[in-house]
């Protein structure tokens, strides 16, 4: 099964990515969905007018939520939402008569997304440049394969837990609901909103604990030079640690889903 | 090919009365109940048939179905097909098998059929060449070579279910798994649908198992039907033994060349159906020459048929008897 994938996997694409151009209307609308950080920028920018917060002064700011636009776009998913339509209203009955596992094929339509993200955020990466382009402190080879790293490993943390979350709509009516708490904790705790670094110190350690930092402040904080070498391979470390243990995860709750799974719909 | 024994599902439902406080009575307890879709089924296929697999909504037809397909797991009970245990769901078995949902689709919605097409050849690793002759082999046989370089959404329902089958079948399935594939189809297209299952099942002697309402599709179809209700089987044998025995009597349609008195054929047999030139004539099977011979003796009689009851009245007297006498 897996040469058999990785053979159709370039088709997938390349039919996934045809089907996004499809839908370029839809899609840039829901991009500037994601444009959050920049409403935070004006609020910190004006916030450290006359003194620095901590370490972040005005420029560093502007690299930082500049950052966390291009990290979100690159790694964002919607594969719970498309998960939860498939199972409610049956539709994965189709996908899963296919022999390839269906979610290689949500793979695929997510990392379709990716080519015109990148239009997207072309500009975007142009404004970093222009207003803070000595931030960026990726000149070191190390840190540039960190940070390479650390975007795949923040990609899979979002899909898996996407993943997760779409299949839990085989034991549950639906679970936008946890889906919609899961996004209420990743705002707080992965610094789409406020620099980790900012929190009271409890809550720092509560962030470090927790997966949301590595799926999107440690690329960030990476790309603007924010961590140390030592500090940006602890970090991957404990991302690809989640990256494994939300992969196992994922895959059993998945066995038990079809387990239960209804297949609704005649 | 098919061997199904003892085949049971039950789901889990949640029950709750209608009205505000059952439903905040719901939030904290909760009753569910038990519902058999599947009781204690069991048949087989042989290699090249085509079944009918027919009982009323809620029968539990497309469950049966969609365990045989490998989508839903049974709750007790054996499925082999093609030697494969289809809750397994490997990837050898499901490049045996398709299965067609006549109110689910497979194309993608805002691509040409031909991209799903193409998806599929990758997806089950079909060489180019088979792949090309497969597809021009479809294509002519349905008649879809203008349609499938246009958007799905911009497809009719009878030419996008043409275009399901192509995607359906492009991989060479030995066994077809066809629910109501032609639901919701006009006249024609139900008998272009049901001419390429028929000539597919010649070329291919792929298997064929078939849920429909259509009892066009039934005669047309399937010399062997399996019938269940509410999951249990109520019948596994010959579509013509089933009428002979559920209604074992004959129609007769009769044109006059002259108008009738209207009460001279109620001696004859229960009159269906009379205008003054046509009538519809219901005899037992023993009387049926009998009563021909004092036709065509008495009466002006123009031109005489003599059929079978229509299929939709003899599933309706099989669901009211709930039995078949052996």
């Amino acid at each position: 099964m897996i040469g058999r994938s990785l053979r159709a996997f370039p088709t997938l694409l390349r039919v996934a990515v045809a089907d996004m151009v499809a839908y370029r209307a839809e899609f840039l609308i829901w991009v500037l969905t994601t444009n959050m950080p920049l409403v935070m920028l004006a609020v910190w920018h004006r916030a450290s007018e006359d003194a620095p917060v901590g370490r972040f002064g005005q420029k560093e700011f502007a690299a930082y939520f500049l950052s966390t636009v291009i990290v979100r776009l690159m790694v964002q998913c919607w594969v719970a939402w498309e998960l939860t339509m498939d199972i409610r209203q049956g539709t994965l009955a189709m996908k899963l008569m296919r022999p390839i596992h269906p979610v290689l094929a949500y793979s695929a339509e997510q990392l379709a997304a990716i080519p015109m993200r990148i239009l997207y955020l072309t500009p975007v990466v142009a404004v970093l440049v222009y207003a803070a382009g000595e931030k960026i402190a990726i000149t070191d080879p190390a840190m540039a394969a960190i940070f390479v790293l650390s975007i795949l490993g923040a990609w899979l943390m979002t899909f898996v837990i996407g993943v997760m979350m779409g299949t839990l709509s085989m034991f549950l009516q639906s679970a936008f609901s946890v889906f919609d708490l899961w996004m209420a904790l990743h705002s707080v705790f992965s610094g789409y909103l406020v620099p980790l670094e900012l929190f009271p110190p409890w809550m720092r350690t509560l962030a470090d604990v927790l997966p949301f930092k590595y799926m999107l402040s440690f690329p960030v904080q990476t790309l603007i030079g924010m961590e140390t070498q030592e500090q940006a391979l602890r970090d991957l470390g404990v991302q690809w640690m989640y990256v494994v243990v939300l992969t196992l995860a994922a895959r059993a709750l998945w066995q038990r889903g079809m387990k239960k799974f209804v297949a609704f719909g005649g | 090919m098919i061997d199904v024994q003892n085949l049971s599902k039950t789901f889990k439902v949640h029950e709750r009365p209608p009205g505000l406080g059952a439903a905040f009575k719901s939030l904290f307890s909760r009753t569910y109940k038990e519902v058999k879709a599947v009781n204690n089924l069991s048949f087989k296929i042989a290699d090249g048939e085509r079944v009918g697999f027919l009982g009323p909504n809620g029968a539990g037809k497309t469950t049966s179905l969609k365990m045989l397909s490998g989508l839903l797991h049974p709750s007790s009970g054996t499925i082999q097909v093609d030697g494969f245990t289809p809750k397994e769901r490997q990837a050898q078995y499901l490049e045996r098998i398709t299965l067609v949902m006549g109110q689910k689709q497979q194309l993608l919605w805002d691509l040409p059929p031909l991209e799903t097409f193409h998806m599929n050849r990758a997806v089950y690793d079909i060489p180019q060449a088979q792949f090309a002759e497969s597809l021009k082999l479809l294509v002519d046989l349905l008649g879809v070579d203008g349609l499938i370089r246009k958007p799905t959404r911009q497809l009719s329902l009878g030419e996008r279910m043409k275009c399901e089958l192509v995607a359906a079948l492009l991989h060479r399935p030995k066994v077809l798994f066809l629910d109501e594939p032609t639901i919701g189809l006009d006249v024609s297209m139900q008998a272009t649908v049901r001419e390429f299952i028929r000539d597919y099942n010649d070329k291919t002697g792929a298997t064929v198992l078939l849920t429909t309402h259509y009892m066009e599709d039934v005669t047309a179809l399937c010399p062997r039907v399996i019938v269940i209700d509410k999951g249990e089987l109520l019948y596994d044998g010959q579509l013509k033994e089933l009428v002979r025995r559920i209604r074992p009597d004959k129609r007769l349609t009769i044109r006059f060349s002259t108008e009738i008195a209207p009460d001279v054929l109620a001696r004859m047999g229960h009159v269906v159906s009379q205008t003054p030139l046509q009538a519809v004539l219901q005899v037992p099977m023993a009387r049926v020459s009998d009563v021909m011979r004092d036709l065509l003796g008495s009466l002006p009689v123009g031109d005489l048929t003599v059929e079978d009851p229509p299929l939709d009245e003899v599933m309706r007297d099989l669901f009211a008897a709930k039995k078949v006498a052996p």
